[in-house]
């Protein structure tokens, strides 16, 4: 522990988070469209690429776009370090992962090993850039706390993740030869338990809490947690690689039960909520935690009950729970909670005295969020009853992810639009000189 | 023996109470028991950032011989935080409690991104760089008097 590499530094620019937050919501409606072009065969099995373009519109094109953007934003606060030259980071990560997210899906549709070539190419430079940038900035925290040990884990596993991704790209670019169904077994796992749900759970010890206003989660969980589920996840990947099947299955059962307690620690604390009013991101939060213990369960019981073992659309209502009911929400949710901020705290440190900044709740009314979060829960339920029944829901499914996607990106582009007006307005009174412009 | 992080945490919760209240109040429509629970909340968060401002921050600048770094952007965020305290007060005299939420929201995020800053990273630092000195440090925040009156 030494005080030389504490920053306790501000946020980064602006314009770093905000590109990939208001870039994500299209990918929502872009997967819309692919699930109404392609109508209700999407589910008849998860191998369909159409299938695979749609999961990646989603993990690559929304999840990982936010959760990467807000990484760069919130290392300073949680870690402690600046990441350098953030502009340029931003854009080297950004640009790569949206066109490879595209790229991807096209290649997938299309199955030609030119567009998956060029998909890895573009993933690679995104990712790669990515996992650089954080990582040094992890290693040189200078304090480690349990949200620091949660995103080391969080951030090892995106690697793993990416790494079986590309091999898998790799198949089908270059005809590279793998196990194709276990590798992707292990990629989905780690994607899914590993970067995905560390990562919600590290930020999870943080704002849960902080911004509910609830009990911390127990200590020995917040340290203890994420390395045990790592160290799961490894152990599983073994004896899934070797076979060994019954032991894989136990140590299966284990981490589902992990996420199990994760998602009901979260539900818990948030009754114990000391905030009184209720806040819109309330109600996404307990979805998604709701969502993952459903997820939890159904994977927990499949592989010891029959009757779902053989059913097809059991790996579709997980897939649906984890990716749109769990991961969908909660960062859709958290965007609700950062952008109007950021929004509001670049405005005041730019424009204080200068010219009235409008509060959080002018810049996006509550009413639109709760609106928007209605779609959002409707979508959910049609999404999960359209796996069972896809003839007939297929289509109302698509329309109301398509609605939620418009919805959440216009909610947020005019938070930027009035950021922007409200900027210029407010210099155009009085030039703000430039030694008194905060990083902004 | 108690530390710093711990005496120090037990504040920011007894001031999360204090938000909490205020917050309510407001949202329930109650002007007057918004306005007590307001006061009241922000006597308890001067009262800290003085504390902090005056005890612990020069006792860590001195044993770390740094005063340019996590302090500073320490003391800078405080500035913040009165800022937006200011503008619930201005709210609250005009019997805005619409706007008054509004900014209650940002406040909130503004706090307790500083709090995850000090509890995790700055108060474990003065009990490590402290040392011997912690149970005088704590005496002193805990005799400190309260400068601004309620
Ligand atoms: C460089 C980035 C990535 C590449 C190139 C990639 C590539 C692939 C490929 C080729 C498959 C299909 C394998 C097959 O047909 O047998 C696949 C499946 C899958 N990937 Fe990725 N992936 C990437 C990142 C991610 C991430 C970050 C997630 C996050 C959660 C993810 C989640 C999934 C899931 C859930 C499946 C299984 C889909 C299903 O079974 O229907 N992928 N990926």
């Amino acid at each position: 522990m030494n005080s030389a590499g504490l920053s306790l530094e501000q946020a980064p620019p602006f314009s770093v988070p905000l590109r990939f937050f208001l870039t994500a919501p299209w990918f929502l409606v872009l997967a819309a469209a692919l699930l109404a072009w392609r109508g209700p065969e999407v589910f008849a099995s998860r191998w369909l690429p159409a299938t695979l373009a749609l999961t990646h519109l989603l993990t690559l094109g929304f999840m990982a776009q936010v959760m990467l953007g807000a990484l760069l934003q919130m290392l300073p606060v949680v870690v402690g370090v600046v990441v350098p030259r953030p502009r340029l980071a931003a854009a080297l990560i950004h640009i790569p992962l949206t066109l490879g997210a595209l790229v991807l899906a096209v290649a997938f549709l299309n199955g030609s090993p030119a567009w998956f070539q060029g998909a890895l190419g573009l993933l690679g430079l995104g990712f790669g850039t990515a996992l650089i940038a954080v990582h040094l900035a992890l290693w040189h925290a200078p304090v480690v706390s349990g949200t620091v040990i949660a995103l080391r884990c969080a951030l090892g596993a995106l690697m793993v993740t990416v790494g079986l991704g590309l091999a898998l790209g790799g198949f089908f670019g270059w005809g590279f030869s793998l196990p194709v169904v276990i590798v992707t077994h292990l990629h989905t796992a780690w994607g899914l338990v590993g970067w995905t749900t560390l990562l919600v759970a590290g930020v999870a010890y943080q704002v849960v809490p902080m911004f509910q206003i609830t009990p911390p989660y127990p200590s020995a969980f917040v340290r203890g947690f994420a390395p045990l589920m790592a160290v799961l996840l490894v152990a599983w990947s073994v004896l899934t690689f070797g076979d060994w099947e019954t032991a894989a299955r136990l140590t299966g059962a284990a981490l589902a039960l992990g996420v199990g307690l994760f998602a009901m620690t979260t539900l818990y604390l948030l009754t114990q909520r000391r905030r009184k009013i209720g806040d819109p991101t309330l109600a996404y939060w307990r979805t998604s935690m709701a969502s993952l213990l459903a997820g939890a369960l159904l994977w927990l019981l499949t592989p010891w009950v029959p009757a779902l073992a053989q059913a097809p659309q059991v790996e579709w209502l997980l897939g649906i729970l984890l990716i749109f009911g769990f991961a969908v929400a909660v960062i859709n949710g958290m965007l609700y909670k950062i952008v109007p901020f950021l929004a509001w705290f670049h405005l005041q440190a730019q424009l204080l005295g200068r010219a009235k900044v409008p509060t959080m709740k002018q810049l996006l009314p509550e009413v639109r969020i709760r609106r928007q979060f209605w779609a959002y829960l409707a979508t959910l339920l049609l999404l999960l009853v359209a796996a069972v029944h896809p003839s007939v829901l297929t289509y109302p499914a698509a329309l109301a992810l398509g609605v939620t996607g418009i919805w959440l990106g216009v909610n947020l582009w005019a938070v930027g639009w009035t950021y922007r007006r409200i900027l210029q307005d407010g210099l155009a009174i009085a030039p703000v000189r430039d030694n008194q412009v905060m990083r902004g | 023996m108690t530390t710093i992080t711990e005496f120090l945490v037990a504040e920011h919760r007894a001031c999360d109470d204090g938000f909490a209240a205020a917050e309510d109040a407001a949202h329930a429509g109650d002007l007057a028991r918004c306005r007590a629970n307001f006061q009241q909340f922000l006597a308890a968060m001067e009262h800290h950032f003085q504390k902090e401002e005056a005890m612990l921050f020069p006792a860590f600048e001195q044993a770390t011989g740094n005063a340019m770094g996590p302090t500073r952007v320490m003391r800078l965020e405080h500035q913040q935080m009165r800022e937006t305290l200011a503008e619930m007060s201005g709210a609250l005299a005009g019997g805005d409690l619409e706007n008054f939420l509004g900014q209650a929201e940002a406040l909130l995020i503004l706090m307790q991104q500083h709090n995850i800053k000090e509890e995790q990273m700055l108060y474990p630092m003065c009990d490590r760089f402290l040392g011997g000195a912690v149970g005088s440090v704590i005496q002193a925040l805990r005799d400190f008097p309260a400068g601004g009156s309620p």
